[in-house]
């Protein structure tokens, strides 16, 4: 590595631990989140430095935008009073001595698995890259995402189901404000959101071969209704269709992992012939899904008065 | 070739000047409009100047013609974030009645 590279990663390093400082201590909520969002896409840009661009990409659209768009959203219906946090800076209480020991513990647990680890251990990269031929993607991340360990991106499916429904068991959502959104917001929309839609596009079928895959491409489209919802505000409602729609990618998954037992096989293990191709479909399904979660999030429940379609 | 480097080396200079000019004009400056002018420069023309320098050093034209469009999507995204938040404090400004 040469010395303007090390001067950078040191630079981002101390500039993140800085930055994490200062949101945890301001007592300006604006400000905190501004500086979370500013956080967001320096670690993305560390996650480039580490040779990762698929995490760094899915940390720059749901770490940074899609979350940071909720914390917005969030502050901005506190109001002006929720605005300032009089609880900061954060002093050290029981709950919090407690949760601090509990973090510290679970460090150490990590800190110590790490340690005991054989000396010389390589990892299980070489066994992975060894499989990747039988895994249907020429992309490693990808493969391990969707293949060798496919029992954990189908549980994290459910888990964004679960949140979804903790968003429709909160409050409804305010009324949004009749003025129209005005016509520059309209024309950002409309050049912005067929871009998005392409992108999204070429994200999902990238990641058989390149950095991308379903959870970068449904950011990138949640991120489109956003904008969407922002220019012109819906409401997405808990209506059966949608209900639908939400389930989709976790029921598509979960359906070719029952069907590989029915023919004979081990659940989720994909025939190395038909890998690829399953893949496309489980993700391609999960684009859609996630997407809709991750805008769910965001708009929330359907608005007071305009409940019928809720059971 | 070294000239093409050194013309490289001068563009994207010039482009990076104007993004320390922007940073120093949003510390600096007294209120969100005068701020707003200091740092859509930076986006617009910094960004242009620094694309433009890398046009120089691509291997073929696809690539100079993504890095114009990440400079085409920066100019659109930053002149309407700048006009969103101009018309946002000028709203604030009418309902509180003074500067914010």
């Amino acid at each position: 590595m040469t010395a303007d590279a090390a001067a950078l990663d040191i630079l981002l390093a101390v500039l993140l631990v800085f930055l994490v400082w200062r949101l945890l201590t301001l007592s300006d909520l604006f400000k905190a989140t501004i500086l979370f969002i500013v956080f967001g896409l320096l670690l993305s840009l560390a996650w480039v430095r580490l040779r990762a661009p698929d995490v760094a990409l899915a940390e720059a659209a749901i770490g940074s935008g899609v979350t940071g768009a909720l914390v917005l959203d969030a502050l901005r219906r506190l109001g002006a009073h929720g605005a300032v946090d009089e609880a900061r800076p954060l002093r050290l209480n029981l709950a919090r001595l407690s949760g601090g020991l509990l973090v510290a513990c679970l460090g150490a647990i990590l800190l110590w698995s790490v340690l005991s680890l054989p000396a010389g251990w390589r990892g299980l990269s070489a066994e992975a890259m060894a499989a990747m031929p039988h895994s249907g993607v020429t992309n490693p991340v990808t493969a391990s995402l969707l293949n060798f360990r496919s029992h954990d991106t189908l549980l994290e499916i459910a888990v964004l189901m679960l949140a979804v429904l903790g968003v429709w068991t909160l409050d409804a959502e305010p009324k949004p404000s009749a003025e129209p959104a005005g016509p520059i917001l309209d024309l950002l929309v409309r050049i912005l959101l067929p871009l998005m839609v392409v992108v999204a596009g070429y994200l999902l079928w990238a990641g058989g071969h390149a950095p991308g895959g379903a959870f970068q491409g449904a950011a990138v489209l949640a991120a489109g209704g956003i904008l969407l919802h922002l220019a012109r505000p819906f409401y997405l409602g808990n209506h059966v269709i949608i209900r639908l729609v939400i389930g989709f990618g976790f029921a598509v998954f979960l359906a070719i992992g029952v069907m590989l037992v029915v023919g004979g096989g081990r659940f989720l293990e994909f025939p190395s012939r038909h890998a690829g191709t399953l893949i496309l479909v489980v993700e391609a399904a999960a684009t859609i899904s996630i997407a809709l979660i991750l805008l769910a999030l965001f708009v929330g429940n359907v608005r007071e008065g305009a409940g019928r379609d809720a059971p | 070739m070294a000239v093409l480097d050194w013309l490289s080396m001068a563009l994207v200079g010039a482009g990076t000047l104007f993004f320390i000019a922007g940073s120093i004009g949003l510390l600096r400056l007294p209120d969100v409009m005068t701020r707003l002018h200091a740092l859509t420069k930076a986006d617009n023309v910094g960004l242009g100047l620094i694309v433009l320098g890398l046009s120089l050093q691509t291997s073929g034209p696809m690539e100079v013609v993504r890095l114009l469009l990440v400079w085409a999507l920066a100019l659109l995204t930053s002149s309407c974030a700048c006009y969103l938040v101009a018309h946002a404090t000028l709203q604030a400004r009418r309902e509180t009645g003074h500067d914010s």
